[in-house]
């Protein structure tokens, strides 16, 4: 058994550079990018950066972006970037950065989302999946893939991130609108059902998503006789 | 630190003097950021306490609190995750109203608030007092919805929002700094947008 990562996630260092070292598409609207840091730190799956770029004329603007690699040995990690409508910084990112590129960066962030070993059941909508991504990664690194299952919903297959790693026994994909050929499950929202036969006792449940989502997974966990406590919830967007 | 290669920013010639350093104008959308799942609390049993050192200390119900004599905030919110929002309007009843019933108690420097999901953050008490910070129920004239810490959240409006604890449910004062839920995962404790005071050590 592996032990439970004692304590509290990493706190950020200062502002450091990192260099591009690999770009790499994963949808039409979202690609991730390899970072090499010049001070490498130490994460948990969950936790994010934040990446600044600098005009010359010294306007500024920041980003936080999930870390979609397990923790490794090496000064390398992933961000995956969704590309927003009107997303500055998203935008610049995936228009106009290329590998050799230098930027600021900064972490990593976050605690109340940051895994800790314990065996947990994520459930991802859309974009949702890259902190996931980055624990289901350590889970399978440390041979231990029981340790992380997912449950990742996205509209079709052309959505669907990381396509060709995140599939196995201990993940199974949502689609809401269209399936891929052959696909058991009919298109449709995440069910109770989908959550109950990936669900087992004393299992950490990390839900990220859109808010709408998220709520939507929360209830239903909570339906399924999972304690609140033990849900730990990422939301983005936006609501009016 | 380094520039960025082809980087020149979208708000040339119109940037936005009200935005501190590193924020964005969210424009007409309220991002929302929290990690608890969204809790819904009935007024009927919501209430609010000013507890620590204090001379006595004070509880509220819902309709005991809303007696209280009401005061609005109208102005900008600043969120560390870097948006910004201005124009918002909130109604509530000021902490100093809060604090003169339940009287400050000498030693008194610093503030946890705490939320009816457990989440705490701290902050000095002179950042409460003086007109600058409510505990409210409405905004932009409509009951806050759950998602924004409805039925009430406090409203700290010139720190960081993670101050502004969602679901607010008391203060207690201390002496001494006591680092809540944010703050003890490298957040700043004090979290100054001006000053960027995003996470410990800035």
């Amino acid at each position: 058994m592996t032990a439970v990562d004692r304590g509290t996630a990493p706190h950020p260092g200062p502002w450091q550079t990192a260099r591009v070292t690999g770009i790499r598409r994963e949808t039409p609207t979202a690609k991730s990018f390899t970072l090499t840091l010049s001070e490498p730190r130490a994460f948990w799956p969950g936790q994010h950066m934040i990446v600044r770029l600098t005009a010359p004329d010294g306007y500024r603007a920041q980003r936080s972006y999930s870390i979609a690699s397990a923790p490794s040995e090496s000064a390398e990690l992933d961000l995956t970037v969704e590309l927003l409508p009107d997303g500055e910084v998203s935008s610049f990112l995936h228009d106009a950065v290329e590998v050799g590129d230098v930027l600021d960066v900064r972490g990593p962030i976050g605690g109340h989302f940051a895994w800790d070993l314990r065996p947990a059941l994520g459930v991802a909508g859309g974009s949702g999946i890259v902190p996931l991504m980055s624990m289901l990664r350590r889970a399978r690194a440390l041979g231990e893939p029981d340790l992380f299952r997912l449950v990742a919903s996205v509209r079709g297959p052309e959505d669907l991130y990381y396509a060709t790693e995140v599939g196995g026994p201990q993940t199974s994909i949502v689609f809401t609108r269209t399936v891929p050929d052959g696909y058991a499950r009919p298109p449709g929202r995440l069910t109770a059902p989908d959550l109950a036969a990936a669900l087992d006792t004393d299992r950490e449940l990390y839900v990220c998503g859109s808010t709408a989502f998220c709520d939507a997974a929360t209830r239903l966990a909570v339906a399924a006789g999972v304690p609140t406590e033990r849900i730990r919830v990422e939301r983005f967007g936006v609501t009016g | 630190m380094a520039l960025t290669r082809g980087f020149s920013g979208r708000s040339r010639g119109t940037h936005d003097t009200r935005l501190p350093p590193g924020q964005y104008d969210a424009g007409a959308n309220w991002p929302v950021l929290h990690v608890e799942s969204t809790p819904s609390i009935d007024t009927a049993r919501w209430t609010f306490e000013v507890d620590g050192l204090v001379d006595s200390p004070a509880r509220w119900t819902w309709d005991e609190i809303r007696a209280l004599p009401a005061s609005r905030y109208e102005g900008a919110i600043h969120c560390v995750t870097t948006w910004s929002k201005f124009g918002m309007r909130f109604d509530g009843v000021s902490v100093d109203t809060l604090l003169d019933i339940a009287g400050v108690g000498a030693d008194a420097a610093f503030a946890v608030a705490r939320s009816h999901t457990g989440y705490t953050t701290n902050l000095p008490l002179d950042d409460l007092t003086g007109g600058k910070a409510w505990v409210v129920w409405d905004v932009d004239g409509k009951p806050l919805d759950d998602i924004h810490g409805g039925p009430a959240r406090l409203l700290v409006p010139h720190l960081y929002f993670w101050k502004s604890a969602k679901w607010v449910s008391g203060l207690t004062l201390l002496a001494e700094d006591r680092p809540g839920f944010w703050e003890r995962n490298g957040y700043h404790d004090h979290g100054d947008p001006w000053l960027e005071q995003r996470y410990q050590g800035d």
